[in-house]
């Protein structure tokens, strides 16, 4: 046993109470994530995906249970302590993108450095937010505003800002629920990139075709987790996107 | 999280909306120089006031007959006794620490010369009058001691007469008739401008005392003897002494009230000045109103912004910003926006006096107080108003925040 698993959770309970109304949206989830694995969480519609996901991602605090992040149990973290962790450790990417509007890419991604406990100059905000957007592959749309982008770039801007801090953990809820099929696998190539290279990413996604990109698929039915199963038949992001180009240049031909 | 990166939040933040900022800086911008150009207003006043008494000369003493002022001589039991001859020539010899004294009478008169002629006041004064009223002579010379004696028929001019008068000629050793009789000028005075009343007080023929009584007024007593004291240390003294003295050549009894006011340059000084600075303050205080009012408008627009910008505020806090950021950064803005609108409020507010005093002819003064003391008002405002804003910004949960719709 060299490290901790990024994720640990234990009986993990969250009851929202609406009214006279207590809903169970988390019903006693157990569940451990080691280092570099890429999850899919799956499942029908309010099931208790987000809300998983927002309590891992210390958005949230959970009703019962115990979370422990890298070795480190959450539950015992004062509010500005789990911002800290939000910052550093933790990067979000979200459904609805979520970014600053009226703001450029460039100063997006900058964010989460502004934040960040370590005081960077503006010099190095600049190189290191300039490198996740390279990373995405938008350093040429740096000076642009969310409004001037197309659904696939706002996201890789977001992909972008979760990344700058470089945290242990990428918390994605429907990354790709918004945008189409050729560039959700580009979404879904990104995300195979980063675990290669050691990220551990957890994600949530309703279609099943975008959970083959990943290595391990998650089913949750009524807030308890009902599958947990590797991805048998894994796809290549990389190979699907020059299927696409291959088709495209048969069409054109 | 380090200074400057709250700075750079809250000022990118702010141009995000350049127009929300521009309007809401406008409230401060206008309470601040309002603030401004009210106590410039109220302090050139001030100093205007201050400088005209001191015109009329220094640690002058005037003493006035009441009988002269209610026109109603020797009626009686409590109409007093008039400022005689003798009480002027008993003043001047019995009084310790005086620099100077003169009596006046005045008359209204015609004054022709040619055949040019102006309607004027005609003042009897001594030989000591500009010396005691700090008037000095621009050409010639006053009349002397001889001439008072002798009652002599010597004039010196106030300049809007000497213009009127003359034209641009030297008036000096021209003759002039009042009231049909002849008088030497020997002299014009130095133009001295309106009053605070707006009346010329260059509209004046100076005669000596003893010629006016003679020949114009026909009267035996002054309406009023000024007298200047060697320094102003000596004022209190002089005023005792002249006082005793007048009692007891009135034969006043014990108890019963002067028959005669005593008025010091010094106290009209604080009086008209106090004046003044009660108006100040009043001009300050309205104008603080509206600098309050530009305080509100800023607290409106950040609890306005604070619903508005939820989400934002939502997303931050997803990235890693603790409440104390977001608390602030709001803060921040506020102060931004309060201060930022204060320093433009302090230049339109020295344009605005500067307008003032080049339109209206008023005499403005912006002094340093007033505008450290709106810059500092502006910035607690900021910081007053901006507080609740962004501690309910602050206060919001993360997860509520991003569901916001
Ligand atoms: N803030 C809340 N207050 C009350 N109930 C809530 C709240 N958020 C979620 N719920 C309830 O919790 C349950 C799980 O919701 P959740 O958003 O986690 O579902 P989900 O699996 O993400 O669904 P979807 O696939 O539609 O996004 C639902 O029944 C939902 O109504
Ligand atoms: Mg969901």
């Amino acid at each position: 046993m060299t490290c901790p698993p990024v994720i640990r959770l234990e009986a993990l309970d969250k009851v929202y109470q609406t009214g006279e109304v207590a809903v169970h949206a988390v019903r006693g989830v157990a569940l451990t994530v080691e280092k570099g694995e890429f999850a899919a969480v799956m499942g029908p519609s309010g099931s208790g995906k987000s809300t998983l996901m927002n309590l891992i991602g210390c958005l949230d605090r959970p009703t019962g249970g115990r979370y422990w992040l890298d070795g480190e149990e959450v539950g015992a973290l004062t509010k500005s302590e789990l911002s800290r962790v939000r910052n550093q450790r933790l990067g979000f990417v979200f459904q609805g993108f979520n970014l600053l509007a009226r703001t450029s890419a460039l100063e997006n991604v900058e964010l989460p450095l502004l934040y960040s406990p370590h005081g960077h100059r503006a010099r190095e905000l600049r190189r290191r937010s300039r490198e996740a957007l390279e990373r995405v592959g938008l350093a040429d749309r740096a000076g642009h505003q969310p409004s001037q982008l197309s659904g696939g770039q706002q996201q890789r801007v977001a992909i972008a800002r979760a990344l700058v801090n470089e945290p242990a953990l990428l918390l994605a809820d429907e990354p790709t629920g918004n945008l189409d099929t050729r560039t959700s696998i580009e979404i879904m190539a990104i995300f195979q990139e980063l675990n290669r290279k050691g990220m551990t990413i957890l994600m949530v996604t309703h279609e099943p075709d975008i959970a083959r990109y990943c290595r391990r698929e998650i089913v949750m039915r009524d807030g308890r987790i009902v599958t947990d199963r590797p991805v048998a038949d894994r796809l290549e992001a990389a190979d699907e996107l020059a299927k696409w180009r291959g088709t495209a240049m048969e069409e054109r031909a | 999280m380090k200074f400057t990166a709250t700075w750079t939040i809250a000022l990118r933040a702010l141009r995000r909306n350049p127009m929300r900022t521009g309007l809401t800086m406008l409230g401060i911008i206008i309470g601040v120089a309002a603030v401004i150009a009210m106590v410039a207003i109220g302090t050139g006043a001030k100093a205007e006031v201050a400088a005209s008494i001191e015109q009329m000369g220094q640690n002058m003493v005037m003493v006035i007959s009441r009988a002269a002022r209610s026109g109603r001589v020797h009626l009686g039991g409590d109409s007093g006794v008039a400022l005689t001859k003798q009480d002027y020539d008993a003043i001047r010899q019995e009084v310790a620490g005086l620099a100077g004294a003169t009596p006046e009478v005045r008359a209204s008169a015609q004054v022709a010369a040619g055949n040019q002629n102006v309607n004027t006041t005609i003042y009897g004064v001594s030989e000591e009058y500009p010396a005691v009223r700090a008037w000095r002579l621009e050409r010639g010379s006053h009349f002397t001691e001889t001439d008072i004696r002798g009652a002599a028929k010597v004039a010196v001019l106030g300049q809007s007469v000497a213009t009127n008068l003359f034209g641009g000629g030297n008036p000096v050793g021209q003759m002039i008739r009042i009231q049909h009789a002849p008088y030497e000028v020997i002299g014009v005075l130095r133009a001295k401008g309106a009053n605070m009343m707006g009346r010329d007080q260059d509209d004046l023929v100076l005669v000596p005392w003893t010629s006016a009584m003679v020949r114009l007024t026909g009267e035996t007593s002054f309406r009023s003897i000024s007298v200047q004291a060697e320094s102003a240390e000596r004022i209190p003294e002089v005023v005792e002494q002249i006082t005793t003295l007048l009692r007891q050549r009135h034969r006043i009894p014990e108890g019963r009230e002067d028959d005669f006011l005593i008025r010091n340059m010094q106290d009209m000084l604080e009086m008209a000045t106090s004046t003044a600075q009660t108006m100040t303050i009043l001009l300050g205080a309205i104008a603080g109103v509206s600098l309050l009012v530009g305080g509100i408008g800023i607290m409106n627009i950040m609890l306005v912004s604070v619903t508005e910008r939820t989400r934002e505020i939502g997303v931050r806090m997803a990235v890693g910003a603790r409440s104390a950021d977001i608390l602030l950064q709001f803060l921040v803005e506020a102060v931004v926006l309060s201060v930022g609108g204060g320093l433009f409020g302090i230049g339109l507010g020295y344009g605005t006096a500067h307008l003032v005093s080049a339109k209206f002819g008023w005499n403005t003064l912006v002094s340093l107080d007033s505008v450290a003391l709106a810059f500092l008002f502006s910035a607690v405002i900021g910081i007053f108003f901006g507080f609740y804003p962004a501690r309910k910004a602050a206060g919001l949960d993360p997860i509520e925040a991003l569901r916001y719709e």
